[in-house]
């Protein structure tokens, strides 16, 4: 048995998600591994930022649900929780396409906030931060050190008190990828965090995501759209195409998979023929 | 020279009283770009909050005047901070993913709602309360003109300085004040980081609406008479500070509030008291020339 189906972290069956019309995502059904890098893949309009949104409670899925099994074996059904509830209790952590910090913060607030709510309730609501209260600041006192450990780990240490607006292009990717991490998550889904890197940074990052798993333990779901690092860093690989779920495996399986070529790689016209009659078309 | 320090004196405390209410419209229109025009009503319910307890206490015959304050002063910002979450609760939220103007026009509707409920529940007559902090200090005297500065001045400009100073300290130190500032820039991705956004903005407005109860509490003490209208000119007076020092920010509205009430009163001491409202007004019609985004405000940037 793969990992993903002997201990899976989140299981999305059946999912459905259609805007008026039109079906962006049909019937999609997959499982995640609890130790597992997973990257999503597909070719552009194929429905992968849709599952991600439908994940961490963005959209509401039309159909379907979407289960995450805590350590304990709680169950969440992500699609019936408020979004930060789905940060909060059944600790899954996103980053989008598109850099999303809170910009006139410094990089240490950033990584503060993503740790609000065990501040909030250290703090009383506040009422005990304002009179000072000895158990609130030992929790912003482990806070800031959790929060610092992440910069180390990141390498943005020396910011620290910078706005997070005013970092490098590569500093902001990973700073959202620490952010996410300072929520303390079960699965940390990233939407293209390569996207825009340079070779190094890749390689930076790619390390990064690679640490996360083995030494945090964190399950990663990713978008990708460079198949050097997807088959590089991953384990499990699931394709879309169209909405639908058109492979679902290893790396190498993904690879060898002429539906995942044909659909993604794309084919020379002349073996389209072949490669349709192989896909049943 | 005598005169113009007294008129500095009142505008002062004038100002700070002001400046207490801007910073409630500063910080809604902060996390969620809203002006909520039922503010200036909120501070009207806590005068009268605080004008009911003060009767009640001495009825009560508490009449040690300090801990009369004190109590009145936390009671009067713990009640009307509860009409200021039910209003968000009831008027703004159910309302929040609606077009941009749907807030806008309820927050209109709960001015009038909490206006004519006192108006019936209270009367419609000017309710007065005895003077209950009396005396001052006469700082020196000119001729025969004497500088005063009273005690409900000295009241009123110590407890804005330790309000400002406490709540400084809440929005940049404390994780409440950090979540409001993660809401502030990107409400999605707050949320996403496990912020409970709609519990920040609730909170928001309860800070926003005790502010407004000890903005009203000083305002009764100062002027001995409230009725069910003072909240609008008050709310107006006040919105103005917001936008002149800048909205959004907190040191502009406390900003704001003091050259407001500056403005208004050497207006009234040097030239004709009927014409003090437009000298304010036509003042914040200039800054907002040369200062578009007011004195202490960020340009707004658009996202791309």
């Amino acid at each position: 048995m793969r990992s993903w189906e002997e201990d899976p972290l989140l299981r999305a069956e059946h999912l459905t998600m259609r805007f008026g019309g039109l079906t962006a995502v049909d019937d999609v059904s997959f499982a995640v591994g609890r130790h597992d890098i997973t990257a999503l893949i597909g070719p552009n309009g194929a429905g992968k930022t849709t599952v991600f949104n439908c994940i961490t409670g963005f959209y509401k899925p039309t159909e379907g649900m979407i289960e995450l099994r805590q350590p304990d074996g709680q169950i969440f059904r992500l699609e019936q929780l408020d979004d930060h509830d789905i940060n909060a209790r059944a600790r899954v952590a996103r980053t989008f396409q598109n850099i999303r910090l809170f910009q006139g913060m410094t990089v240490l607030e950033n990584l503060m906030v993503a740790q609000h709510n065990v501040l909030m309730r250290a703090s009383g609501l506040t009422v005990g931060a304002i009179l000072g209260l000895g158990g609130f600041r030992q929790a912003e006192k482990d806070a800031v050190d959790f929060a610092r450990y992440w910069l180390d780990r990141v390498n943005l240490t020396a910011r620290a008190d910078e706005p997070a607006g005013e970092l490098p292009y590569g500093d902001q990717r990973r700073l959202e990828i620490a952010r996410a991490m300072c929520t303390r998550p079960l699965l940390l889904c990233l939407d293209e965090p390569a996207a825009g890197l340079n070779a190094r940074e890749s390689d930076a990052l790619n390390e990064l995501l690679y640490s996360i798993r083995k030494q945090d333990d964190i399950a990663i779901l990713l978008i990708e759209h460079d198949m050097s690092v997807v088959m590089r860093i991953s384990d499990h690989v699931v394709v879309l195409d169209y909405g639908r779920l058109i492979a679902d495996g290893t790396t190498a399986e993904a690879r060898n998979d002429p539906r995942v070529i044909a659909a993604y790689l794309g084919v020379p016209d002349e073996e389209l023929p072949v490669v349709e009659r192989e896909v049943g078309l | 020279m005598a005169y113009f320090l007294q008129q500095l004196i009142n505008g002062i405390a004038l100002g700070s009283i002001y400046g207490l209410i801007a910073i409630g419209y500063t910080m809604v229109y902060g996390i969620i770009g809203m002006i909520n025009f039922a503010h200036g009503d909120i501070f009207m319910v806590g005068a009268f909050i605080a004008l009911i307890l003060f009767l009640a206490l001495l009825s009560l015959g508490v009449t040690m005047i300090p801990l009369a304050l004190l109590i009145v002063l936390l009671l009067a910002m713990v009640l009307t901070a509860v009409w200021g979450w039910t209003v968000e609760r009831i008027a703004y939220r159910p309302l929040r993913e609606s077009f941009r103007l749907a807030p806008l026009i309820t927050a209109i509707g709960m001015s009038i709602v909490l206006q004519n409920f006192i108006q019936v529940a209270q009367g419609a007559r000017v309710k007065p309360l005895q003077p209950v902090v009396t005396g001052g200090y006469t700082l020196f005297t000119e001729g025969d003109f004497a500088v005063n500065l009273s005690n409900i001045q000295i009241l009123i400009v110590v407890t804005t300085l330790v309000l400002m100073t406490v709540f400084w300290l809440i929005i940049t130190r404390t994780a409440l004040g950090r979540s409001q500032r993660a809401c502030e820039q990107d409400r999605l991705m707050a949320a996403l980081s496990g912020v409970n956004v709609d519990r920040t903005i609730s909170l928001t407005f309860v800070l926003g609406a005790a502010l407004a109860a000890v903005a009203g509490l000083l305002y009764l003490l100062y002027y001995g008479v409230i009725d069910f209208y003072i909240g609008f000119v008050a709310g107006i007076k006040a919105f103005t500070a917001a936008v002149f020092g800048g909205i959004g920010s907190l040191p502009g509205a406390m900003l704001g509030g003091l050259i407001i009430g500056l403005i208004e009163t050497f207006w009234s001491a040097y030239f004709t008291i009927e014409y003090k409202d437009v000298a304010a007004f036509s003042m914040l019609a200039i800054v907002l020339i040369f200062f578009p985004t007011g004195l202490l405000g960020r340009p707004e940037v658009e996202k791309v």
